[in-house]
């Protein structure tokens, strides 16, 4: 890998001599991320690869595939949103496969860290507002200048959702629940379609004792009702434990909404709650077909199998969104 | 019959050894892992622990709603078509604390630390 990188290093990163220090940092069949450093006369530069290495170039149905995310990050970049610069998208030339280099932004992701460690003590209770002004800059970005995505609605994210409960074959009344009240409360298509992140929360974001430094993984970006991402944010499961803080566990919707509306853009409550739901469902929905990979091969990891008894989380969940008890 | 220790017993006897005398032994990826495993088998001693009496005590309700008699699986399946098909819904006596006596009874053996769940549990027992 480092000598890959090294040969083509000087023609995407001027005055660069080499690379060093790469190391694998995750991979599935598909997609792998590695970091390492660039070496340069001035001090080296942190970089990170995303890429799908040859032969795994077809991206699953949902993902938006690397070239967009790649492009997207950089329109993030130049409107000034926390992104990190892309430095090169791969070519053929590189032998790397399909994928992008990327700045390493320094920061934490782990969302446990983020809500307990005392050097992000100040950044915490900002955290929730300054979320909704990115994303509101996201729901921004120019549509001109977006890459081809798939355009996704409340109706299809219902069907897709439907489909991969039964799929599992497996009877879950609450789910069935959450299913009948999604398609009596789909508010239809939104006034304004935009460009919506698909999987912003603690995991996908770089946090640093200033606050918000990075927006990752952009693989399920589409098209649609940008309340989405506002609805996907809340989800119980990112909250690690502050169940009382909706937003990632880091503070209120009153405080997300702030900021998203502050930014200029207006936020739909009712559509935030329709996609909250969805959410919960979709996450419980994703931990059930991480179970049917675990039993279909090749993962057969234990941490798989275990996600699997991870759905009944969000069944807890749901009935508190649906079926509130006297407190 | 078979013959004694139960499975339980046997299950919380390997998960303390691995608890106890292994996992103070290795780190990194392999610790991460062992604690996967860990969790596992307390997974899997909580279910033989709990699932014969949560289940006859759910198929009971089942039978009571659905006024039919089956299987847990069989009395499930009843009770998701009539949901999807919108004849039974939180309006349906008796539903709503169904699905929460289930829910809670699935997170007692899956995920018994998981926040929302303990504070329902709080509720439960009216402290």
């Amino acid at each position: 890998m480092e000598e890959k990188l090294s040969r083509r290093v000087g023609s995407w990163y001027r005055g660069a001599t080499g690379v060093v220090a790469a190391e694998k940092l995750s991979g599935g069949a598909s997609q792998e991320t590695w970091r390492f450093d660039i070496v340069h006369p001035e001090g080296n530069f942190g970089a990170i690869l995303r890429r799908a290495p040859d032969g795994h170039g077809a991206a699953p149905s949902r993902a938006a595939g690397l070239n967009a995310e790649a492009r997207l990050m950089q329109l993030a970049f130049d409107a000034s949103l926390p992104s990190p610069r892309v430095l090169h998208v791969l070519t053929p030339e590189d032998d790397l496969g399909v994928g992008f280099i990327m700045q390493r932004v320094d920061g934490e992701t782990i969302a446990r860290k983020i809500l307990r460690e005392v050097e992000f003590a100040d950044a915490r209770p900002r955290l929730a507002r300054e979320l909704g002004g990115v994303l509101a800059g996201i729901h921004s970005l120019p549509g001109t200048q977006l890459p081809e995505l798939r355009r996704m609605t409340a109706a299809k994210e219902l069907d897709e959702s439907e489909r991969d409960y039964r799929n599992l074959n497996w009877p879950k009344p609450v789910f069935e629940l959450a299913l009948r009240w999604l398609r009596d409360h789909d508010p239809g298509p939104p006034m304004e379609a935009t460009l919506v992140h698909g999987d912003f929360r603690n995991g996908n974001l770089v946090i640093g004792p200033d606050g918000v430094r990075a927006v990752l993984d952009w693989e399920l970006a589409h098209l649609g009702d940008p309340m989405e991402d506002l609805g996907w944010l809340c989800v119980n499961s990112w909250r690690f434990g502050e169940i009382d803080k909706p937003v990632g566990g880091f503070g209120s919707r009153e405080e997300l909404f702030a900021g998203y509306e502050a930014a200029g853009r207006r936020v739909d409550p009712t559509r935030v709650m329709f996609w909250e739901v969805m959410g919960t469902l979709r996450w419980g929905l994703m931990c059930g077909g991480m179970m049917q990979r675990f039993r279909e091969g090749p993962d057969h990891s234990m941490e798989r199998a275990m996600i699997g008894r991870r759905a009944s989380e969000t069944e807890v969940d749901l009935l508190g969104l649906l079926a509130r008890r006297g407190s | 019959m078979q013959d004694e220790p139960t499975p339980i017993e046997l299950t919380r006897a390997v998960a303390d050894f691995l608890r106890g005398d292994i996992a103070p032994m290795i780190s990194g990826h392999n610790a991460f892992k062992l604690r996967v495993a860990i969790n596992i088998l307390d997974l899997v001693t909580r279910q033989l622990t709990l699932e014969e009496a949560s289940d006859a005590k759910e198929v009971e309700r089942l039978a009571s709603l659905l006024g039919m008699k089956g299987s847990v699986m069989e009395l499930n399946r009843v009770l998701a078509q009539r949901i999807a098909k919108g004849e039974f819904d939180l309006s349906t006596t008796g539903l709503a604390e169904h699905l929460w006596q289930t829910t809670m009874d699935k997170l007692a053996i899956d995920q018994p630390n998981y926040a929302s769940y303990r504070r329902e549990l709080a509720r439960d027992k009216g402290t």
